[in-house]
């Protein structure tokens, strides 16, 4: 077992993850991915029944690049804030030296000025690979069971 | 059924009943916000002589397969039968009213309700009941229903059915007229270019909940004068905007609609002066978001945006196709339910691509999701504002006729002259 993946490592990465998103620091959440890395998020209903439709499904930095700018110049928007809760990361570590973690999220969101929403919940489904940096994503698919989004989600999860 | 104008009793309040202005260029705040308006659309459109789309085929496409959706408010079950046929009935217990099926989507026998184990067929019918001839003891028949009880006239509430093109419509009224009628001659050649002879995939389901009146939602989708101003993506890329071929068609009533054209290669030109939307400068990091193949069935246009009112939106938006079914929760808030779709003869490639392209739209879409954000603050600008104000919707002038080109507001005008007529405003 590759201890750059060991618990405290992906939780480390989970809290530094959340970190990045909750204090709107979208240009470094590219970063937390392999430069071909998957990101999903998809509605517990179509992940259940093995439907492919996801809200965003972006594949490798150039995508994930895109939302970044995304939000930042051409989606216009109520501005909010993001509080990620993530849960303690279930492991389990390959013959290959890689890991897959599941770990529970809730994110709240507060518009400035307004009352706090759970906004989002769900579970991350993730593939990581270690790297001279540390934990990296190859594939992160956010499953959420909250099927009805509160109107628009602009952020990532 | 009696259009709910012609009873006396419910008559909207004169306070808000005053439509100031002659025609539909001007439509007061409180036909989005005020309780009983809302509760007659219900009644009027929603449960009266319309089509209502609750979903599609390939969503049940064996014997016993069901799933629940909805008409207005009213939630509905949508289940095959063992000839092929569809059945929609309300998910409403005739016994004490219990909405009994729980599961989204599932695979039944029969329905049985819980609280006291009704049960009914796949058709709704009721099927039987427990005690129904009371029960023996010692000899003596004690309870039971009586004797003139009719299982025939106890059924779940059944709703007349329209199947087109693998979507599945449904109606409360015995009013409603032949779906090919309904649609009208104009439109329907529109649906046809997507539908007519081709087998639908099921790609998944996005759902959103915006707390604006459901009709921002239709109107969004006749206003062809937002794409390229709210939208980056549209104006940059060449999606829609206003210097490109297009037409507006709708009904002879005013109520349906298709917005339709043809997109460009984008980049500046007159119509990105001053628009804060555009950038010059914008690529993608990924094209593959924007990998666009026309496919032989446009037939040129490769977008065509079509509202079916009430309750749906159907979009072709080059390859990324989707059905948009508009749920009703109180005046200031609906449902949109987006199901994606391809055809059974899709390659991999096109499949991927659809998928790709899913990006652009639903409730995180790089275009799509400003629309709600817009509809969410308009209903806000309302509700500050209260009975007196009205919006504005006179671009291309204030009388309602089809265009060819896209500088208009002629399909909300459409839209309003019907709803204004029909609710006796």
């Amino acid at each position: 077992m590759s201890s750059a993946l060991d618990q405290a490592a992906i939780d480390r990465f989970n809290a530094r993850y959340a970190a990045c998103l909750d204090a709107g620091e979208f240009d470094a959440w590219p970063d937390f991915f392999l430069p071909d890395a998957m990101y999903k998020i998809v509605a517990r209903e179509n992940y259940d029944a093995g439907l492919p439709l996801c809200i965003l499904a972006l594949e490798g930095h150039g995508m994930l690049r895109d939302r970044v700018y995304g939000i930042k110049n051409t989606l216009y928007h109520a501005p909010y804030y993001q509080r990620h809760v993530i849960g303690t990361a279930l492991l389990e570590h390959h013959t290959d030296g890689s890991a897959t973690a599941e770990a529970n999220y809730a994110v709240f969101r507060t518009r400035p000025g307004g009352i706090s929403e759970v906004f989002n919940v769900g579970r991350y489904i993730d593939r990581f690979k270690a790297t001279p940096e540390g934990p990296k994503l190859a594939e992160r698919i956010c499953v959420f069971d909250s099927e009805m989004i509160l109107n628009s989600l602009i952020y990532p999860l | 059924m009696n259009a709910p104008h012609r009873n006396p009793e419910n008559r909207i309040p004169e306070a808000v009943s005053r439509w100031a202005e002659p025609g539909s260029s001007r439509i007061p705040y409180w036909a989005y916000t005020d309780p009983d308006i809302y509760q007659r659309e219900l009644q009027y459109f929603f449960y009266g002589p319309h089509w209502c789309y609750v979903g599609l085929e390939a969503e049940i496409p064996a014997f016993g397969d069901y799933r629940l959706s909805f008409v207005g408010e009213r939630q509905v079950i949508v289940v095959r039968q063992r000839d092929g046929e569809i059945a929609v009935m309300e998910n409403r217990c005739a016994h004490r009213g219990v909405r009994f099926c729980q599961q989204q989507r599932g695979k039944a026998r029969s329905f049985v309700c819980p609280y006291h184990q009704w049960t009914y067929k796949l058709n709704g019918d009721l099927a039987g009941l427990p005690f129904r001839q009371g029960v023996e003891r010692d000899g003596e028949k004690q309870g039971g229903m009586p004797a003139d009880f009719d299982m025939k006239a106890h059924g779940l509430v059944k709703l007349r059915v329209a199947r087109y093109g693998g979507l599945i419509f449904a109606s409360f009224s015995d009013q409603t007229p032949s779906f090919e009628e309904y649609i009208g001659p104009a439109v329907m050649p529109w649906l046809d270019r997507i539908f007519k002879g081709r087998e639908l995939t099921l790609l998944g389901v996005n759902r959103q909940r915006i707390p604006g009146n459901w009709k921002l939602m239709m109107e969004n989708i006749k206003d062809p004068y937002h794409p390229g101003l709210l939208h980056t993506w549209f104006v940059t890329f060449g999606l829609w905007r206003a210097d490109q071929r297009s037409r507006m068609v709708m009904d002879e009533h005013g109520r349906h609609a298709v917005m339709i054209s043809q997109r460009n290669q984008g980049g500046a030109s007159d119509v990105t002066q001053g628009v804060t939307s555009f950038k010059a400068d914008m690529a993608l990091n990924d094209p593959r978001l924007l990998d666009v193949v026309p496919e032989p069935w446009w037939n040129g246009p490769s977008v065509t945006m079509i509202t079916l009112f009430p309750s749906l939106i159907i979009q072709q938006q080059v390859n990324s196709l989707s059905t948009r079914h508009i749920v009703p929760a109180g005046p200031g808030a609906f449902d949109f339910i987006w199901t994606h779709f391809g055809f059974k003869d899709d390659s991999e490639e096109m499949t991927q691509r659809r998928l790709r392209q899913a990006n652009l739209f639903g409730p995180a879409g790089f275009v799509s999701a400003d629309d709600g954000e817009v509809i969410e603050l308009s209903q806000d600008g309302f509700r500050q504002r209260g009975a007196d104000g009205s919006t504005l919707c006179e671009l291309d002038g204030r009388d309602v006729a089809p265009t060819e080109h896209m500088v208009t507001e002629t399909l909300i005008r459409g839209m309003y002259g019907y709803w204004r007529k029909e609710l006796g405003l």
